[in-house]
């Protein structure tokens, strides 16, 4: 069953077009990327499915819903982390989520919530004085404490340290798990190709393509490389003869092939027949910010 | 009603704040009262300025204090830290987050008032307002007039930063017309006249008059009115949330 379906979606501001066209479904169950470079709509898009804000064009259901004429049922099914939304310095974290969950009719338990982010310990805490991945985690207790069908979480590790962002990936895929399905906005390839099933990749206020990660690099063909240092000089036609290689070129005492399918393990298989042992070995395979550059022309960061 | 609670409890952590919207007009008051000596002697009215005319004048300035500075300040925190956006995400508009701020800052202005009175009772025996209900109804009134003034202000400083800048630089006017610098007896005519408009003069007669135990001027009472209405239609008119 589709939870959220956009159409044609078009948002214009008094001086920009902050989206153009833009149509996608999520499933119930998924976390669904929203991908682009900044500035791309992505935000405009979920606010406006989020009915933050009013759409000039095309149509937005969430659960049956229109967030622009069903406002207060929308609120009921989905919760939002905002990108530049916090807080009050001063408030403690279990006063926020006794709040928020005020104004849910059917809250889930807070203190159940803020143990599954992690916070228990942090519960007196001032909001002032959390670090950012704290902050993000209330963040995404806050959206969940209504109970909502639908998470839409934007931009939801940006500027936080690596540790920081793997716990909070995970935390989302914890999310998923419990039965919410995600919408999730970001600019990370990276976050996008491990956390996403499907994504959206937007650019200038139109969708570019849907599809899963790797379906995604796929488009862009299947081509590998793979780079090493033989332990003793190999002819290019030994690497040639390997049905899987398509061109091999040489830099100093490096040497790499490119070519597609099982490469790197057909690869070091002809290697070892000559018994050469392929040094600092290194797979590269075509990643999402190649398969942005591929549809757009310009890169994704 | 958790959203009171809330609101209430962080109001109070800014005791600072707090300590100078409510201390300021009384340590002027009875230090005022205390040192200059015509403020303690029988004037030709046949009172001394401490009866009346001086607790009116620092309970104007107690609620311009809290109307043009802390209000414009809070709200505008709240709109530059996201904190009414992230609310709108949820079933609760955020307008309840300004109406329990009103409503906090309100019963700041009556526990300021309390005060007053009784500081003034302590120190110089002045009686309480002898015309007590009108008297609240000018209270609620003219404090309902300046948080309107306050959300205006609210409304268009740029950042938070600058709220309360652009708070003080309407409420030295504000109190200049009123009638803090002088009194508004010995003001001159064209001042006069001004002050007669200005929502502070009023407030600030009408204050007085019905602590000397006379119902307020309905001229003066029209004029706070009006200025509610006037300011009260440009904040909802200009308010923004982000």
């Amino acid at each position: 069953m589709k939870l959220i379906e956009v159409r044609n979606l078009r948002k214009q501001y008094p001086n920009h077009l902050a989206v153009d066209d833009v149509s996608f479904e999520v499933a119930e169950g998924e976390i669904f990327g929203i991908l682009g470079p900044n500035g791309a709509g992505k935000t405009t898009t979920v606010e406006c499915v989020a009915g933050l804000r009013a759409r000039d064009g095309g149509t937005v259901r969430v659960a049956g819903l229109d967030p622009n004429q069903d406002r207060g049922e929308l609120r009921q099914v989905l919760g939002m982390q905002l990108q530049s939304a916090a807080l009050p310095e001063k408030i403690k974290v279990w006063e926020a989520m006794d709040l928020y969950a005020s104004f849910y009719p059917d809250p889930a338990n807070w203190s159940e919530l803020l143990d599954r982010v992690g916070l228990t310990d942090k519960r007196d805490s001032a909001f002032k004085k959390l670090s950012g991945g704290q902050r993000q985690r209330l963040s995404v207790a806050l959206a969940l404490v209504g109970r909502p069908r639908v998470a839409v979480l934007d931009e939801l590790t940006t500027g936080l340290d690596p540790q920081a962002r793997r716990d909070t990936w995970e935390l989302v895929q914890q999310v998923r798990d419990s039965g919410v399905t995600i919408v999730l906005v970001t600019h990370f390839m990276e976050e996008a190709e491990r956390l996403c099933d499907r994504l959206a990749l937007i650019d200038t206020g139109r969708v570019v393509a849907t599809d899963t990660p790797s379906g995604l690099i796929a488009q862009v063909g299947e081509e590998q490389r793979v780079r090493f240092r033989p332990s003793a000089p190999v002819a290019d036609d030994v690497l040639l003869a390997v049905p899987e290689v398509s061109q091999v070129a040489r830099s100093g005492d490096q040497i790499v092939v490119t070519g597609s399918g099982n490469l790197a393990p057909a690869v070091t298989l002809a290697l070892a027949q000559h018994q050469i042992v392929p040094g600092d070995l290194r797979i590269e395979q075509a990643t999402l910010d190649d398969a942005f550059l591929a549809l757009t022309g310009r890169k994704l960061a | 009603m958790k959203l009171l609670v809330v609101e209430t409890k962080l109001h109070l952590r800014e005791w600072p704040q707090l300590l100078f919207t409510i201390g300021l007009p009384v340590t002027l008051l009875v230090v005022l009262g205390l040192s200059i000596p015509g403020m303690t002697e029988l004037g030709n009215s046949g009172e001394r300025a401490v009866d009346t005319q001086l607790p009116s004048i620092m309970l104007l300035l107690s609620l311009l204090i809290t109307a043009c500075t802390v209000v414009p300040g809070v709200l505008a925190a709240y709109r530059e830290q996201g904190v009414l956006r992230r609310m709108s995400t949820t079933p609760v508009h955020p307008v309840r987050v300004l109406g329990a701020q009103l409503l906090i800052n309100l019963a700041g202005g009556v526990v300021s008032t309390a005060i007053l009175i009784v500081a003034s009772s302590l120190a110089f025996g002045t009686a309480a307002p002898r015309q007590w209900a009108w008297f609240v109804v000018v209270f609620l009134l003219g404090s309902a007039a300046l948080m309107a003034i306050g959300l205006v202000i609210a409304a268009v400083a740029p950042n938070a930063k600058t709220a309360p800048g652009i708070g003080s630089v309407v409420m030295m006017p504000l109190m200049l017309l009123g009638g803090v610098w002088i009194p508004r007896e010995i003001m001159p005519d064209t001042l006069r006249t001004v002050s007669d408009y200005s929502v502070a003069g009023p407030l600030a007669q009408a204050l007085r008059d019905t602590w000397a135990g006379q119902a307020p001027q309905p001229v003066h009472l029209l004029v706070i009115a009006a200025g509610l209405v006037i300011f009260g239609g440009l904040a909802v008119r200009l308010f923004r949330w982000e």
